[in-house]
């Protein structure tokens, strides 16, 4: 009995259904859409300066050295979010984590992939929709295109990125999707008032 | 035009709507742009409420935010009741329905007036006099009563239906006030580029240019010029123009808090729209033009309706076309009150006299006055006012005394001077300086990079006004980093102009101790009462301020504080700087709890956390908990269970056959590095170097005085990986600590710690039947005991997605805990629910993993353990490295006390009587005959009802527990005595064997 338990299925067990939080909602307001963005793959990335160039090298794209700045290539883009600290999307289909499985140098790569839900908040009030919970200057000159960080909003803590002028990907933890998306809806209709 | 005293031709709303509005129920008709203080006025109505402590008709003080008295309550329904609404700011719209306040049963016939002719023994500082014997009715009897009387109004006794906004903003310069200063500042501002915000909380910009018909701007009239101004400022890109705007409290390095009123001016506000607007804006220049408060003059029964600031009778006139009265008496200590009387007289209101403090003034207002053929006269005082509802009279004297001349009127018009509105200056943290020549406070030494413009800065003049102003803003703009100015100055050709005025009580005020010269008519305090404070030992402005509560209601003396100051320094004979101003403080003017609180409701208060399988326990009648701001399946009642039956089920059916249970909330943590097994030799008491990749150890973590902080199991994935996992209300706290230590006592370790909480969907199966209700589910990892022992870890994949599976036990069965990426939790809980169910496996909750635990009595942290119990405390020492040198705690572990006998240790209790089930928290004693207060020895941690057990068990926490084996102790419980006895911490399967069972 216990040996027959034992014994592994090497058969084509049917994969598991991906359900993501919140998959598919939007919302939209008067100068402002607020979208839940497809799952992606991403890694916690963690590296001292002397192997930047070998992960960068790794993973296609280079990472920031700049505070509060990304590096965006085919899709994928590393989030400078401290000194030896990134967050890596790849919105690809390709797997961060296995290329960083390749690199020698030191560094610690962490599947996150499903961690966070990310939000797409577009339209000229974008800004004004995030900054109903996020204390941030999101100005341009001060936040520009390819600016991010990580911030809150309300009490949440988030990682924002300004994807274009009117354009911005909110990342939090699974959990906090919920909140997250319901705060930036009603910051959202404030902002259209 | 709606009103008999509105004016035609007169003001600014001439065109405007009707807007029917009631008052006490009485309809009334005024016109869109009126506040209500305007409205009633322009129907006659001057009573509109009774004052706090002496419950005194009281009428219109001012038109603007500084009003003390109109206070009244605004109900759009049951559920949106604003009490203390200022009628001279709440614009009128149609349909507005306003009672007066804190009178009974009507604002004619008030009950409570008796504590005007009672007032002797309301005299000031009654409060801390009276109420103190006998001791026993200040429970039953005066705090109630003074609660009731205490505050204004009603609040409203249902949830607030509307909803309040936030917004945070950044801006390089912020202009705070919208007057002829605040405008010119902006558009200095604006003009370079910079970003500018500006705020006023008026709705119409324009400030004292609302009543000020001698000023002219670029060739236009000076209310005119401003609207022009702000139409420009609105349509620059770079400019945020907020009308209803207050600022009220300025905070450090430039953060300034502004309530914008969204909403209460509109008939039917939508859904859409907000209530209010809470801004909180980081500035990098603040440019202050609050301007400043006319003063009232101080004298007897100076607070009878119809006695009002000149500057408001003359923004009634000028702005809303409405005359204050038909025969209007003035009484003044400087020029603004000819202007007043100038303009009404030019109206067709009879001015009957002004009277004027001062000797021998001069200028062109007193000439223009004299030659309409208004009385003047100088030198003299308003000693007393006539009337109770409605003023009647003014009595005249010479100032130095002789003979009185009363004069009738229906209003009387005061200006004792112009206080500079320094409050957010104050706040500012910065130093205010008095100028003895003018007798005010000014700016003087600046905390932040701020700077006072116009009238609040003690500038007197329209054209100097401007020119500070404008040039204040282009200097704060390029501050700010922008360029220099490319717009032109506003040419001013003319303005008004005044100063000086006086301080304290005029004549009419006293000495005599039966007169009420009002210095703040909110609180009801009197010239008299500020002379008491200072006679009976309140010798610093602060003491004075609480002993006679001046300035302390919610208008914060906004009129009051400097005659209030002047008379406690005249009555110390000392100079008023000496004896200081008090501090202003945050807010300005009173802010809504609505507004603080902002979208924070509801489900927005706090973020509620669920897991990826909460749907499916939703799906299946689960009733959850809260823990921290997760919620969590406690129990899954079936077919109308109460939670004991569905928790003894749940417990019998994990032993029995196997259980699932959603352990997705603990926290994880991975920890990845070349160092990684050294760092947890170090953030744990357990040896970590030797661990085998693919096994597991329950680790206890420390804080440096030796106490446990948090446990959990721990797995090695690789030589340089460890999965950590922690109890799910410790996770960010234990993540803080590892990192705290990581970067400032261990940084030269290569380690970094990321979250993975949230990664990882965590299922439990736990029971005999585990292994086969998972492994047809598995790919690529080897089941059996051989290859997978109790406490080890392999990463393979589960219905095909990736899995990090591990073998571990939470409650002494066979158990596993299957983590898969989080969006396929539930999807693999319905397979390993399907495979269950073919073994009679049960859904457990929370409260069944609590009880089989205790079972086992494997502790909780921070259910067994408090903060001050150590591993040996908790019988724990296996997890303490004995031959590790350092570790967290290991220092404080060693601290006499921690290692002293007698210490409260963890034990086992079974009650003597197998049914009772002891309370959690209850004290334990050695001896229940002794006389109270016992000697309580221990306490009870855990107790619950063992089903598998088929008794009540418990932990507790029993000062020398261990040496207590079978001894027994008393539980003192308001019903009785219960007797329990000592034991060891398993309650079930002893040798453990069920753990390969």
């Amino acid at each position: 009995m216990v040996k027959a338990a034992a014994k592994t299925t090497a058969s084509a067990t049917p994969s598991a259904e991906r359900r993501a939080a919140l998959a598919g909602q939007t919302v939209s307001a008067t100068g402002v859409a607020l979208a839940v963005l497809p799952p992606a793959e991403r890694i916690s990335l963690r590296a001292p300066e002397a192997s930047v160039a070998a992960l960068s090298k790794a993973l296609g794209v280079t990472l920031p050295t700049k505070p509060k700045t990304s590096a965006s290539k085919a899709g994928r883009t590393a989030l400078w979010l401290g000194p030896d600290e990134w967050l890596v999307i790849d919105e690809a289909g390709k797997d961060p984590l296995a290329d960083c499985a390749k690199v020698t140098a030191l560094h610690s790569a962490v599947g996150i992939s499903h961690r966070n839900v990310a939000f797409s908040v577009t339209g000229p009030a974008a800004a004004a929709a995030i900054n109903g919970g996020c204390p941030q200057d999101l100005s341009l000159e001060v936040f520009p295109v390819g600016a991010a960080s990580r911030t809150i909003l309300g009490k949440s803590e988030i990682v924002l990125l300004r994807s274009g002028p009117d354009a911005f990907r909110v990342e939090c933890w699974r959990s906090f999707s919920d909140y997250v998306f319901t705060l930036l809806s009603e910051a959202a209709s404030d902002a259209a008032a | 035009m709606s009103g008999a005293f509105r004016i035609p031709g007169a003001g600014r709303l001439k065109q405007a709507k009707t807007a029917r509005f009631s008052f006490d129920g009485q309809a009334y008709a005024g016109v869109e742009g009126d506040t209500l203080a305007s409205a009633l006025l322009a129907n006659g109505v001057h009573l509109v409420g009774r004052s706090f402590k002496y419950h005194r008709p009281r009428g219109f003080l001012s038109a603007g935010a500084e009003e003390p008295n109109a206070l009244v309550q605004i109900a759009r329904d049951d559920a949106r009741k604003t009490p203390n609404v200022r009628a001279t700011v709440q614009e009128l719209y149609d349909g507005l329905a306003a009672q007066s306040q804190n009178r009974w049963p009507s604002l004619a016939f008030d009950v409570g007036a008796v504590n005007d002719i009672a007032s002797p023994f309301f005299s000031a500082g009654f409060y801390y006099k009276t109420f103190m014997w006998p001791k026993a009715a200040w429970k039953s009897l005066y705090e109630p009563k003074i609660r009731a009387a205490a505050g204004l109004g009603v609040s409203p006794d249902r949830p607030d239906p509307d909803h309040y906004a936030a917004r945070f903003a950044h801006c390089d310069v912020l202009v705070l006030g919208g007057g002829a200063a605040g405008i010119a500042a902006a558009l200095a501002a604006a003009e370079t580029g910079a970003s500018v915000m500006l705020a006023d909380e008026q709705a119409e910009f324009g400030g004292s240019l609302r009543f000020e018909t001698g000023a002219r701007i670029d060739g236009q009239d000076g209310f005119g010029w401003a609207q022009g101004a702000i139409a420009k400022l609105k349509a620059m890109d770079n400019v945020r123009v907020l009308s209803r705007t207050t600022a009220f409290g300025y905070y450090a390095q430039n953060f300034v808090g502004l309530v914008e009123r969204v909403s209460d001016h509109l008939q039917n506000p939508g859904r859409e729209l907000a209530r209010e607007r809470l801004w909180q804006v980081r500035a990098k220049r603040v440019v202050l033009a609050t301007g400043a408060i006319e003063r009232h003059m101080v004298f007897a029964d100076n607070d009878r309706p119809g006695i009002m600031l000149a500057s408001a009778a003359r923004t009634y006139l000028n702005h809303y076309g409405v005359a204050v009265g038909k025969n209007v008496g003035v009484y003044t200590a400087n020029d603004s009150a000819y202007a007043a009387a100038i303009d009404l007289k030019k109206a067709g209101v009879n001015i009957a006299a002004i009277v004027d403090l001062r000797d021998n003034p001069t200028g062109p207002v007193i000439d223009e006055a004299r030659a309409l053929g208004i009385e003047i006269n100088f030198g003299r005082a308003v000693v007393r006012a006539g009337g109770k509802f409605r003023v009647t009279s003014m009595t005249v004297q010479p100032k130095n005394g002789g003979g009185e001349r009363t004069i009738p009127v229906d209003a009387v018009l005061m200006s004792a001077g112009w206080t500079p509105s320094v409050h957010l200056f104050s706040q500012s943290r910065g130093k205010v300086a008095f100028n003895d020549e003018t007798k005010r406070f000014v700016p003087g030494t600046y905390a932040q990079d701020c700077v006072s413009v116009g009238a609040c800065n003690g500038t007197d003049g329209l054209a100097a006004t401007v020119d500070e102003a404008y040039a204040a803003g282009a200097k704060a703009a390029k501050d700010a980093g922008a360029k220099a100015a490319k717009g032109t100055k506003p040419k001013v050709d003319a303005g008004e102009s005044w100063s000086r005025g006086m301080l304290g009580a005029a004549p009419g005020a006293g000495p005599d101790t039966t007169v009420k010269a009002f210095v703040d008519f909110q609180n009801d305090v009197t010239a008299k009462d500020i002379r008491q404070a200072v006679h009976e030992g309140m010798h610093s402005i602060e003491h004075v301020k609480r002993f006679t509560t001046n300035g302390m209601a919610t208008d914060q003396g906004k009129t009051s504080n400097m005659h209030g100051l002047a008379i406690a320094a005249e009555t110390l004979g000392k100079p008023i700087p000496q004896v200081g101003l008090t501090t202003f403080r945050a807010p300005y003017t009173p802010v809504t709890f609505g507004s603080i609180v902002g979208h924070a409701r509801g489900p927005l208060f706090d973020p509620t956390r669920r897991t990826a399988i909460h749907p499916w326990a939703e799906a299946q009648g689960a009733v959850f908990e809260d823990v921290g701001q997760w919620k969590r399946a406690w129990y899954f009642p079936k077919g109308g269970e109460d939670m004991h039956a569905a928790v003894d089920r749940e417990c019998v059916g994990v032993r029995k056959t196997a259980g699932l249970f959603d352990a997705s909330t603990l926290g994880k943590i991975e920890v990845v590095g070349p160092d990684a097994a050294k760092f947890m030799e170090l953030l744990y008491t357990n040896p970590w170097e030797k661990l085998e990749p693919g096994r597991c150890r329950y680790g206890i973590m420390l804080r440096e005085d030796g106490f446990i902080y948090d446990d959990g199991v721990v797995g090695r994935l690789a030589p340089d990986r460890f999965h950590v996992t922690t109890t799910t209300g410790g996770a960010p706290r234990v993540m803080n600590h590892m990192e705290d230590y990581l970067q400032t006592e261990f940084p030269h370790l290569n380690v970094w710690l990321s979250s993975i909480t949230e990664q990882w969907a965590v299922i439990a199966v736990q029971g005999p039947k585990s292994r086969n209700i998972i492994a047809p589910l598995v790919e690529g990892i080897d089941m059996s005991d051989e290859a997978l022992p109790h406490m080890s870890v392999r990463e393979g994949k589960i219905c095909g997605v990736p899995t990090r599976l591990f073998r571990m036990s939470f409650t002494g069965e066979r158990g596993f805990e299957v983590n898969v990426p989080a969006d396929y939790g539930q999807a693999v809980w319905e397979a390993l629910w399907a495979e269950g169910q073919k073994h009679g496996a049960v859904a457990y909750g929370t409260e069944t993993m609590h009880v089989l635990r205790a079972e086992k009595g494997y502790i909780i942290v921070g259910q067994d353990t408090d903060g001050t119990v150590t591993p040996n405390d908790a019988g724990l020492d296996w997890a303490v490295g004995k031959k590790k040198t350092d570790f967290v705690g290991i220092r404080g572990l060693a601290r006499p006390d921690l290692v002293a006998k007698g210490r409260k240790q963890l034990v086992g209790l079974k009650t003597k009587d197998t049914k009772v089930v002891l309370e959690e928290g209850a004290q334990i004693v050695a001896d229940p005959k002794q006389s109270i207060p016992m000697k309580m020895i221990g306490h009870v941690t855990s107790s619950y009802w063992s089903e598998n057990c088929g008794r009540s068990i418990a932990l507790a926490l029993v000062a020398g527990g261990r040496d207590r084996m079978g001894e027994t102790l008393y539980v003192p419980m308001p019903n009785g005595v219960i007797e329990v006895e000592v034991t060891g911490m398993v309650f079930f399967d002893e040798k453990g064997e069920r753990l390969n069972g």
